[in-house]
């Protein structure tokens, strides 16, 4: 009787032996299995109605901009003429036409991009878990031979890189329409620095397109999912000033120097300031700091000669930002990446 | 140790030992420790031990022992919610398991997922598509993510579509797909990796009748040619039943009955035979009177009506308790006679699957409930509900049925 109940252990050599390719693959950190769901995603966003839709529109508003924002130029131009003469270092005169406010538009071309990133990130990957879910394809994906991360790390590369496209499509046609239509040729240190820029755009929209992987992950409904996601960006956008004042109004103590300190530090929790902060020290070299002064950069600057930072003085200035930005996004995605690993497959 | 009695069974379906001590203390035993037939020749694909799941209090799969083999068709059937999905997501590394072991194509999930999932060909429940690509591009995505391409795996995707009769809609967005057709196309989808076990889960929901027989053709075929193991999990009993070699019975997450259909309803059966009768309907055909001249019969114990093949009358007769069925059919033989009938079929009736597991459930919720020695849960015979077909203690099988839906996820 006690030899009958001895079956074999469960096991076998094939689970003792894995195969090379999977111990390679193992050993890389990486398998196909996302590069081929970010095939999949990346040539299902091109196809669909949702990028046209974003490109024509973020296409359009920088037309605008960026043809009233030339009418405003000449001004522009005469003003950093004159500061020139006071500064050290090259006029950036490319750089102008991002950042000039044109005469009936109340914005120049970098705000509306700091505006229209979030909502495309959002746009990118409210739906990216939960639509899957709800299609009935989750259980089936999820059955092929791929690690569950493969999806979320597909479905992130694939959203990114389009959004890169789009936001760099953008930026190129900016930048040519200067070339020609205004024949000002930028200098390679502006080139840099729009490149600089572009690069912190696309973390600053890879941390919105985590946040909305998110909610798509936590939330069943991508309807809600998305609502939650654009409702947490207007907070951020629009009120997040006014609380981290109230909030900073009760912290801080009767001095109004340590409550603007503690308001800005506050503000810096919202990846929107840091974006437009390296915004800011990234398209306009005349910016020598941004965010929190410690009180001994405030002597040195003081005493520092007025010039035109270089790009390599901006990138020092901007660092804090980039990395905070960076980290925002790796929260995002590691949140999402967990729930999901925990999540049961069935609906 | 009185666990290890049921191990050295060789029949298919456990019987409780020949003396047993305790009859109580056996049959809830034989529960969970139900024993598949020897196979001839290899080793299971598909092997559960002691399987358990449990969400926090509930149990969703209580100590699974299962085996499946090479070649043949399983069918694990069982209402909504008895756990069948639970199950078959634990056999594909998709879901951990609680507590026991399980090996599939000698793997385990748990620990080796994609192995498994290389090897073994799923059709979820309500197995969804990518609605804006083809049929066709929805398999390429499948045989991708299998890291199957070029020439071979296009000639892998055509001789699937072709198995399930979808060549001629390949190239048409899923969209535009019928119901029946998205099943089609989710067996095709489990195919196209080729896989030594395939799992479908619920693979006749929603599909017409015809569709159906097609289906269940198409799965022996597979079976038959592939040499796969096939486990085909389903609430519509009496729809698969004639395409399983073997089936096993689940309820509130218990297999309650395990064996091939003929040895489920030797055991859970109407110990009596039933006998179909048929005869042409006519102007003056009286079904009624005919009915009754039947149930006046004192070799007949129940009769019921039954089939709707149209120009029939059909009656399922119930052979009374210690008559031989042939001398049932001569009296219903002489009835028809009398009455100048004209016969259209005189045959046994096979006790349905539905049938059998409501028996099983009932037996198996008497015994949860009060697990006395007076229930003994052999052969089925002693116990209570055994009236008509439907008949049964349909106080405690309702009671199962309810208390399982309340308790239970959805699969």
């Amino acid at each position: 009787m006690s030899r009958a109940i001895e079956l074999p252990p469960i096991e076998d050599e094939e689970a003792a032996r894995p195969r090379w390719s999977e111990r390679l693959a193992a050993l890389a950190g990486m398998g196909t299995g996302w590069r081929t769901i970010a095939a999949k995603e990346l040539s299902d966003n091109i196809l669909n109605v949702r990028f046209y839709v974003l490109l024509a529109i973020v296409g359009l508003a920088a037309i605008g901009t960026v043809y009233f924002s030339s009418q405003g130029l000449k001004d522009a131009a005469q003003s950093v003429g004159e500061q020139a003469r006071q500064y050290t270092g090259q006029a950036p005169l490319f750089l102008l036409l991002f950042t000039v406010t044109g005469n009936p538009l109340p914005f120049p071309f970098f705000s509306l991009i700091s505006f229209v990133l979030p909502l495309i990130g959002i746009a990118f990957g409210f739906d990216a878990i939960n639509g899957e879910r709800a299609e009935g394809t989750l259980p089936r994906l999820l059955a092929q031979p791929i690690h569950r991360d493969d999806v979320v790390n597909g479905k992130f590369a694939a959203g990114l890189a389009v959004i890169a496209l789009i936001l760099a499509s953008v930026t190129a046609f900016v930048a040519g329409f200067g070339i020609f239509r205004l024949g000002i040729v930028p200098s390679s240190d502006e080139v840099a620095r729009i490149v600089a820029w572009v690069i912190v755009s696309i973390v600053f929209v890879a941390f919105w397109l985590a946040f909305a992987m998110l909610c798509s992950v936590a939330i069943r409904r991508s309807s809600t999912a998305a609502l939650v996601a654009v409702g947490v960006w207007l907070v951020f956008s629009l009120f997040f000033n006014l609380i981290a004042g109230l909030v900073a109004g009760v912290f801080a103590g009767g001095s109004s120097d340590s409550l603007d300190s503690l308001t800005q530090r506050l503000q810096e929790l919202s990846p929107i300031t840091l974006y437009q902060e390296a915004t800011q020290a990234l398209l306009n070299p005349a910016v020598r700091t941004v965010g929190v002064l410690l009180p001994s950069q405030q002597d040195q600057l003081s005493s520092a000669a007025p010039s035109f930072l270089s790009l390599d003085q901006s990138l020092l200035v901007v660092w804090p930002q980039a990395v905070a930005l960076i980290a925002l996004t790796v929260v995002c995605f590691a949140v999402a990446y967990v729930l999901f690993m925990r999540q049961e497959v069935r609906a | 140790m009185a666990e290890d009695s049921g191990l050295t069974e060789t029949g298919g379906v456990a019987v409780p030992g020949p003396v047993p001590p305790s009859p109580g203390a056996l049959a809830a035993q034989d529960a969970r420790r139900v024993h598949p037939r020897p196979h001839t020749g290899s080793a299971p694909v598909i092997r559960t031990r002691r399987l358990t799941k449990r969400y926090g209090d509930l149990i969703a799969v209580d100590r699974l022992d299962l085996e499946v083999h090479r070649g043949e068709i399983f069918g694990l059937l069982g209402p909504n919610g008895a756990g069948k999905t639970t199950t078959i997501l634990m056999l594909l590394g998709l879901s951990e398991p609680s507590d026991g072991d399980v090996s599939v194509v000698g793997l385990d999930p748990t620990r080796n997922p994609l192995g498994v999932k290389r090897r073994v060909g799923y059709l979820p429940d309500n197995a969804g598509f990518y609605g804006s690509m083809t049929g066709r591009q929805n398999l390429r995505y499948t045989a991708r993510l299998n890291r199957l391409r070029g020439e071979s795996a296009e000639a892998q995707i055509d001789d699937v579509l072709a198995q399930v009769g979808l060549t001629d809609r390949a190239d048409t967005r899923v969209d535009t797909y019928s119901r029946g057709m998205r099943q089609r196309l989710g067996i095709a989808d489990a195919l196209v990796k080729d896989p030594d076990v395939l799992i479908l889960d619920e693979p006749t929901i929603a599909i017409d009748p015809i569709g159906v027989a097609e289906m269940l053709e198409l799965m022996r075929q597979l079976v038959r040619e592939r040499g796969m193991a096939l486990l085909l999990a389903s609430h519509l009993l009496d729809q698969v039943q004639s395409v399983c070699d073997r089936v096993g019975i689940f309820s509130a997450g218990r297999l309650i009955a395990l064996g091939t259909v003929e040895e489920l309803a030797n055991r859970y059966g109407d110990r009596q035979a039933s006998v179909t009768v048929g005869v042409e309907a006519g102007p003056d055909v009286d079904g009624p009177r005919i009915a009754e001249a039947f149930a006046a019969l004192p070799e007949i114990a129940a009769v019921e009506r039954d089939g709707a093949v149209p120009g029939e009358l059909a009656w399922d007769l119930r052979v009374g308790q210690g008559v031989a069925e042939a001398q049932a059919r001569r009296a219903i033989l002489r009835v028809v006679l009398e009455q100048g009938l004209l016969l259209t079929r005189l045959t046994r009736a096979a006790p349905s699957l539905e049938q059998v597991y409501r028996r099983a459930v009932a037996q198996r919720s008497g015994l949860a409930s009060t697990p006395s020695p007076a229930q003994p849960v052999d052969r089925g015979r002693r116990s209570s509900p055994r009236k008509g077909g439907r008949g049964g203690s349909s106080s405690s099988r309702g009671s199962a049925g309810r208390g399982t839906s309340g308790r239970r996820r959805r699969t």
